[in-house]
């Protein structure tokens, strides 16, 4: 700051990338995109399913996953839900916990517990559609 | 955050305790809660498409836990968190277009979506037991 008065840049090109995280916006657009499309995505899931595999049998549940448009579906459904979700915990834990230690752990399982759970996911629907 | 005082020496307001309830701070509070919620939800998705995929066995675990009295309980909570997030969301894209801030438009849509949260599970039921 002692030579802020000699210093070419303008205030703002000073202050730039200098916010509490650097970056903001990007999760902020994210988050309402992707719930757009779980507007749709997500009233579709719970009506199919609830209607098809109402007895939560095996083959219902396969013959469900089996059907191409169900397979995109819900492969969509997965990589974009647990994305918003993933953007939504996010914004929970950098509000309430304050211990940076925790706060760290808990901001890792954030990024990796959604991920692994949806290549989980997603390669489960490919199996049951393209078989072993 | 130099020369900033530590989060514990900061003058908090007594805002919680103080604060008469209304209906446009309940709708902020079940919005992060059934969204927490919803990450539990998501992950049981998850599980149940890997199970689908592992086979009869796997996924008859699965299927006991959906069947068992905790599991349809799970499940009602389930559609009543989505059916809030989902109203409450796209409540909030609204907002984002500038429109129904006043506080009588806000205080309305509020009502509508916690209404719609407990209409909805009804609804799912009804439409499984009486239609389709």
């Amino acid at each position: 700051m002692s030579n802020s008065e000699r210093s070419m840049r303008t205030p703002l090109g000073r202050v730039r990338a200098h916010g509490a995280s650097g970056e903001g916006t990007g999760h902020f657009i994210a988050q309402r995109v992707t719930s757009i499309a779980l507007v749709l995505l997500a009233p579709w899931f719970v009506v199919s399913v609830a209607l098809a595999v109402r007895d939560a049998s095996y083959l219902a549940a396969i013959d469900w996953i089996s059907d191409p448009v169900n397979a995109v579906g819900v492969i969509l459904l997965v990589a974009i839900g647990l994305y918003h979700m993933s953007i939504g915990m996010q914004e929970v834990i950098v509000d309430y916990i304050l211990k940076p230690s925790t706060k760290m752990i808990l901001l890792f399982l954030n990024a990796a517990v959604p991920l692994v759970l949806a290549v989980g996911a997603i390669f489960a629907v490919l199996l049951v559609n393209f078989g072993v | 955050m130099a020369g900033a005082p530590s989060p514990h020496d900061r003058p908090i307001a007594p805002h919680v305790s103080i604060w008469r309830w209304h209906v446009t701070m309940a709708s902020s509070i079940l919005h992060r809660v059934t969204g927490v919620g919803l990450y539990g939800a998501a992950i049981c998705l998850a599980i149940w498409l890997i199970a689908a995929a592992l086979g009869p066995e796997p996924y008859g675990f699965v299927d006991a836990v959906l069947s068992a009295w905790y599991g349809q309980l799970a499940m009602y909570l389930v559609v009543a968190s989505l059916a809030y997030h989902l109203a409450n969301g796209i409540r909030h894209l609204v907002f984002d277009t500038g429109a129904g801030l006043t506080p009588a438009d806000a205080d309305t849509s509020a009502w509508f979506a916690i209404l719609f949260a407990l209409a909805a599970p009804i609804g799912l039921w009804a439409l499984l037991t009486f239609g389709g």
